[in-house]
């Protein structure tokens, strides 16, 4: 399945060349070579020089306009005492620790609702997928914005009841939730790879335990869950890694600041304030990199983890 | 970025069903042998299912409704009318938001609009002529080039975005659409490559050898044999670039920041953070045309963005 597994399996696989396809080898190059040339000129130029770039850069001091100059790991040191960061860090965390399992459990779930070969399925399916296709936009941001203000929707609901709603944006106890809530509500993409997943577990199994007496919600955690546990990997790796780089929705619901008092202050939105704001261009590529390390470490983790608990059919 | 990922699985489902399409459908059979046996319980469940799916269903696109409705609806009542009932058209939000900045905001949607279709040729182009590469092509360090091209996938943007736009504005090309369509020549997003060797992958060999023993060579087997047949991989490539490129606003938000030169997130943005409070109307009214391109594409593609991606796909 899907990138992460085919990266495993490059070293595994074995190859299909017959020898009349090695003896064109040569003859190959070339033509692949050019085919190649668009994505090699890209690699190097738009990916890998500037990389290498930036790991260069966050041992200097930067700010465009003078040369860069060498401070070895002083931007590390002042990593370690910069409160906001430390911050902006726990904020990122509680969005991609709360966001993601939650996001994925309720995808899971009208998922399961949806499989049965529900009379509408196409409707219902079209229903909670298009706020994941809207949710990266601006305009939702901004629509998320008046929702959880002061006077929002939800606030007006709650009045509605009686209820004297607070400002949920404007209130740094409940600003990050709001977020958080917009990142469930995008559930669309993985609920379809779940669906997907869900049709993929052979009938048979479920009719070998009906008839050995399972219930519902034993043929859940014997079948359904081990033979869908692959797809709830894979969810699990793409939401972790997009989820610590998320950006635009907490950038227009604080209006570019993180507020109030930091509390929605993400690491990248930090980081784009002193890369873009504070033109501190070293800072920035020193933060860059903490962040790909912490995106390594977690998909490694994930990766170890899941040895225990997924199961491969094959 | 974020939606980049949340889509990222199309070719999961694609390689996942490869090995077992005839399963798809399986659920209805499910079904229908259930209504034989207990077709009273079963229609109750049914039921059930249908009330928590409206219910659920209703709840997430209200606020779209919602917002849709108000920029219908005199300013005041945005502040106080939760429902969804109108009483009269309120055209008033829409012309005074189209006019609302620098620039009418039908500049903005061309700015997009010039960024997106440069963007979509590139991806097109680019990834395409790779993915035939990877898919069927053998060379020197194939493996290798190919598993940096998965972990290029998961790369996180901001890991270059310094020394590009270091890069970009040496070059003078800041405030210029190049930095937001020249690095998709170049395929950079590579995801579109992974899709696309996923699909070349199963275009049977033996038209490229046919093609071949009557003496075409790789650029001919390439544009006349392998692009034909791979249409729906193109066309969920440009469905999902479009709504990647539309909605792009960090990249924009760091290239361009002259008016003249804004795309429609980056003039929303600039919307929010000039409007007074009382212009809520007109800014729901631009951001619904802002959402409308997304939302037409999303009606009219679905095909390929929830059949392409979900079941085993593109097949």
């Amino acid at each position: 399945m899907s990138a992460i597994s085919e990266l495993s399996s490059i070293t595994r696989r074995k190859g299909k060349a017959t020898a009349e396809e090695k003896k064109a080898n040569g003859r190959d190059n070339k033509a692949a070579y050019i085919f190649l040339l668009p994505w090699l000129v890209g690699l190097i130029a738009i990916t890998v020089g500037p990389m290498l770039m930036s790991l260069y850069l966050s041992f200097t001091d930067y700010n465009l306009l003078q040369p860069p100059e060498w401070t070895g790991l002083d931007n590390f040191t002042r990593m370690l005492s910069d409160a906001r960061l430390h911050n902006s860090l726990g904020v990122t965390f509680t969005y991609v620790f709360v966001g993601v399992p939650l996001q994925l459990a309720v995808a899971l779930l009208i998922a399961l609702v949806l499989d049965k070969g529900l009379r509408g399925l196409p409707f219902y399916r079209s229903v909670f997928y298009l706020p994941s296709l809207l949710g990266g936009s601006v305009a939702v941001a901004i629509l998320w914005k008046q929702i959880f203000g002061t006077t929002g929707l939800v606030n007006q609901v709650l009045a509605m009841f009686g209820i004297q709603g607070p400002g949920w944006i404007s209130d740094p106890s409940t600003a990050l939730g709001s977020i958080i809530l917009l990142h469930v509500w995008t559930f669309g993409a993985p609920m379809i790879i779940f669906l997907a997943g869900l049709r993929q577990i052979p009938t048979m199994y479920y009719e070998a335990a009906k008839v050995d007496g399972a219930t519902t919600l034993q043929q859940f955690w014997r079948i359904t869950m081990p033979m869908l546990s692959p797809i709830i990997f894979f969810n699990l790796v793409l939401q972790i890694i997009g989820s610590f780089q998320s950006f635009t929705q907490a950038f227009i619901v604080s209006g570019g600041n993180g507020g109030p008092s930091d509390s929605t202050m993400f690491f990248t939105l930090y980081l784009y304030q002193k890369g873009f704001g504070q033109f501190d261009m070293g800072y920035a590529s020193a933060m860059a990199w903490v962040l790909l390390v912490i995106i390594g470490v977690f998909t490694a983790i994930n990766f170890i983890a899941s040895k225990y608990w997924v199961f491969y059919d094959d | 970025m974020t939606t980049k990922l949340e889509t990222l699985p199309t070719p999961e489902k694609k390689s996942a069903g490869a090995g077992k399409p005839t399963n798809r459908r399986k659920p209805k059979i499910r079904e229908s042998r259930g209504t034989l046996a207990f077709s009273r319980a079963q229609r109750t469940k049914a039921l059930m299912k249908h009330g928590i799916l409206i219910l659920a269903g209703g709840l997430m696109i209200y606020p779209l409704l919602w917002m849709v409705v108000s920029s219908l609806r005199p300013n005041e009542l945005i502040f106080r009318e939760p429902g969804l009932w109108l009483n009269s058209l309120e055209m008033s939000n829409y012309t005074s938001g189209w006019s609302a900045l620098t620039h009418p905001f039908g500049h903005y949607m061309i700015n997009s609009a010039i960024v997106v279709i440069g963007s979509i040729l590139g991806n097109l182009i680019s990834c395409s002529m790779a993915a035939y590469a990877f898919a069927r092509l053998q060379f020197t360090a194939k493996k290798l080039l190919f598993g940096i091209m998965l972990l290029t996938i998961m790369l996180p943007f901001h890991v270059v975005i310094v020394p590009q736009y270091i890069l970009f504005s040496q070059i003078g090309w800041v405030n210029t659409f190049w930095p937001l369509i020249v690095p998709k020549l170049l395929a950079t997003e590579a995801f579109f490559v992974f899709l696309m060797v996923q699909f070349i992958r199963g275009i049977p060999r033996e038209l490229d050898e046919a093609a071949r023993i009557d003496g075409a060579g790789h650029p001919r087997i390439f544009l006349r044999v392998i692009l034909p047949l791979m249409v729906p991989a193109l066309a969920t490539t440009t469905i999902f670039t479009f709504i990647w490129t539309w909605n792009d606003f960090f990249g924009a938000l760091i290239y361009l920041t002259d008016p003249d030169m804004f795309t429609v997130p980056v003039a929303l943005r600039a919307f929010v953070d000039s409007q007074s409070a009382t212009s809520w109307g007109s800014l729901f009214a631009m951001s619904i045309v802002s959402l409308l391109p997304v939302f037409l594409v999303f009606l009219f593609g679905q095909r390929f963005l929830i059949k392409g991606i979900a079941t085993t796909g593109i097949k």
